[in-house]
């Protein structure tokens, strides 16, 4: 698979290329043939259900796992190399907050990766984070804690403090689950300004509509179903083999009826239940 | 009334060295028993605790200095719950489960070689802090001071590894090297304090501690500090409970620690009952309430 974009955002070297990735853990192998040209300021939507390889993916960039086979080049150099141009938000389990810790503590933490051991945060720190809190709307509720928050309300800090990093390439885990809307349109702003100031995203997602926000999508179903611009990848019948989904036609669109999980009990499951798709 | 409190100190040298040692055992306890608490090692804890104890054994043994046997225990059992972890399926609980009765077996049967098998059994396990030397007191300090300063340098990635380990290694700290330098201090701990509260009950004192301050800190700094202040009151307790009423003093330290615990448990059920219900505000209401739940008071500093 080549370059979705005919070399969109390439100019300086693409943010994200990988070729021939087999990514995995221990020895198994959960997606293969994985080819993908991202461009800076463009953005990748990870589509798929649960256990479809999405968040093995987002890591093997990330650098959390290393690939069985192939190769990963982030902003021209392997994952990890560079920490404070790339931010990575994973999926939190919020039952292991008992940390006393509040909003701005752990906006604060997204700094981490340029202040390295000993820095010390100066102004431009300060506004980073400042410029994080208010786009996620968190300025009245910057110093409590955590432990008070609801998942939601988790959700955003977690994604402010991804913000916060100020990073080129930012890789987010569902982001947006357990938003509510007001939320999500503040996550979609960002999505927004971060493009425009060239930065680069990979979003692993349930949501059909935010990929389709994305410049290219990825469809992943253990297996690389589809690549290449959303527009065109995200038709009726891709989405359908990549979630396994049993769907029928009403008014020209196609609703989905059911769709087979790889985990239970995950919020977002729903999202893709009875979506209508154009 | 007030030579009650005092004068087991005052005449005493044996008393004050000891309570030295302890406040000082309590400080290091503090601050390495916050991220034990934080991080959900008090398992890990207490394995180092016993893993200690046949490296003790062995040094007594040979009639070596028992610390140089302590560590080197700990260090075997950082490097065997690594290894378990790594090699086969199976949970570090389970790793640590095994490792941890296995070493204190194998302790105990060393140990039960000596000549005077319950008498050095006793001491390892429970401590001696009523017979504590100058020499032990500044080995004590300087371990002390070490932990601290490790601390202030590994802040970031102490806390992000608290937040989360993926956080720490995306963010340029090796959350390996960084969770394995955590575990080196919680060694330390233990090894430093097996003379002053034995290897069981130093367990005690790196989690009653920091486990009453979790209750009521809202800063990390804050619980550290909290933590320090409560084992050293602990310690205080302990050791005039243990004059007056002729009580083992390491036991009757670890006993007011877990009691320091319960009774502080206790007031923030109180308090929360109190509070009836005024919890966080749900989701979607930005414009409600500038101030955070729970206010400002009871920070333990």
């Amino acid at each position: 698979m080549l370059d979705p974009e005919q070399g969109r955002g390439l100019a300086g070297g693409p943010a994200v290329e990988t070729r021939g990735l087999v990514v995995g853990y221990g020895r198994e192998a959960v997606v293969s043939g994985l080819d993908v040209v991202l461009g800076r300021g463009r953005s990748l939507a990870l589509v798929g259900a649960n256990g479809s390889g999405k968040t093995t993916f987002l890591k093997a960039i990330a650098g959390l796992i290393a690939p069985l086979s192939g190769s990963i080049s982030v902003l021209g150099a392997p994952p990890l190399a560079q920490p404070a141009r790339v931010a990575y938000m994973g999926q939190f389990h919020p039952s292991s907050f008992l940390l006393p810790l509040a909003v701005l503590d752990i906006v604060r933490m997204g700094r981490f990766a340029s202040l390295g051991l000993l820095g010390k945060a100066g102004p431009e720190d300060e506004a980073a984070v400042r410029e994080a809190i208010e786009l996620m709307s968190l300025g009245p509720i910057a110093q409590w804690p955590l432990s008070a928050l609801s998942g939601g309300q988790r959700q955003r800090v977690f994604l402010a403090q991804t913000i916060a990093r100020r990073a080129e390439l930012v890789l987010l885990d569902e982001p947006a689950a357990n938003m509510d809307a007001a939320s999500r349109q503040g996550y979609r702003r960002y999505l927004q300004k971060a493009a425009e100031r060239g930065v680069s995203s990979v979003v692993a997602t349930h949501d059909i509509d935010e990929a389709m926000a994305c410049d290219q999508a990825l469809l992943l179903a253990r297996r690389v179903v589809a690549y290449g611009s959303a527009q065109e990848v995200l038709t009726a019948d891709a989405v359908s083999a990549t979630f396994g989904l049993v769907g029928r036609y009403s008014e020209g669109k196609l609703v989905v009826m059911e769709a087979e999980h790889g985990h239970c009990g995950e919020e977002g499951a729903e999202d893709h239940r009875h979506r209508a798709i154009r | 009334m007030l030579s009650f409190f005092v004068s087991p100190f005052a005449g005493n040298a044996f008393m004050v060295n000891a309570l030295v040692a302890g406040v000082l055992v309590s400080v290091s306890c503090g601050i390495v028993g916050t991220f034990v608490v934080l991080r959900g090692l008090a398992f890990m804890g207490d394995a180092l605790a016993h893993g200690a104890l046949p490296g003790i054994a062995v040094a007594l043994l040979l009639g070596l200095p028992g610390i140089l046997g302590a560590a080197a225990g700990a260090a075997a059992m950082v490097l065997g719950i690594g290894l378990i972890t790594r090699r086969s399926n199976l949970g570090s609980d389970t790793a640590i489960g095994l490792l941890f009765v296995g070493m204190l077996a194998l302790g105990v049967a060393i140990v039960s070689r000596s000549r005077s098998f319950s008498g050095d059994l006793v001491r390892i396990l429970f401590g001696e802090i009523l017979g504590i030397k100058a020499g032990e007191i500044l080995l004590q300090l300087v371990a002390t001071v070490l932990i601290g300063c490790a601390v202030v340098l590994f802040r970031r990635p102490f806390l992000l590894l608290c937040f989360s380990p993926e956080q720490a290694e995306t963010s340029g700290f090796p959350a390996r090297v960084y969770h394995g330098i955590m575990l080196g201090l919680i060694a330390l701990t233990v090894v430093v304090s097996f003379k002053t509260v034995g290897t069981l009950l130093v367990f005690g004192m790196l989690l009653a501690p920091a486990a009453a301050a979790a209750l009521f800190s809202r800063k990390v700094g804050t619980m550290m500090l909290a933590a320090s202040l409560l084992g050293s009151l602990s310690t205080y307790l302990g050791l005039l409970m243990s004059y007056h009423l002729g009580i083992a003093a390491g036991a009757s330290i670890t006993l007011s620690a877990s009691a320091v615990f319960f009774v502080l448990l206790a007031v923030a059920r109180v308090r929360a009952a109190g509070q009836g219900g005024s919890g966080a505000p749900e989701d979607g209401s930005p414009g409600e309430a500038a101030e955070g739940p729970g206010g400002e008071e009871a920070e333990h500093a």
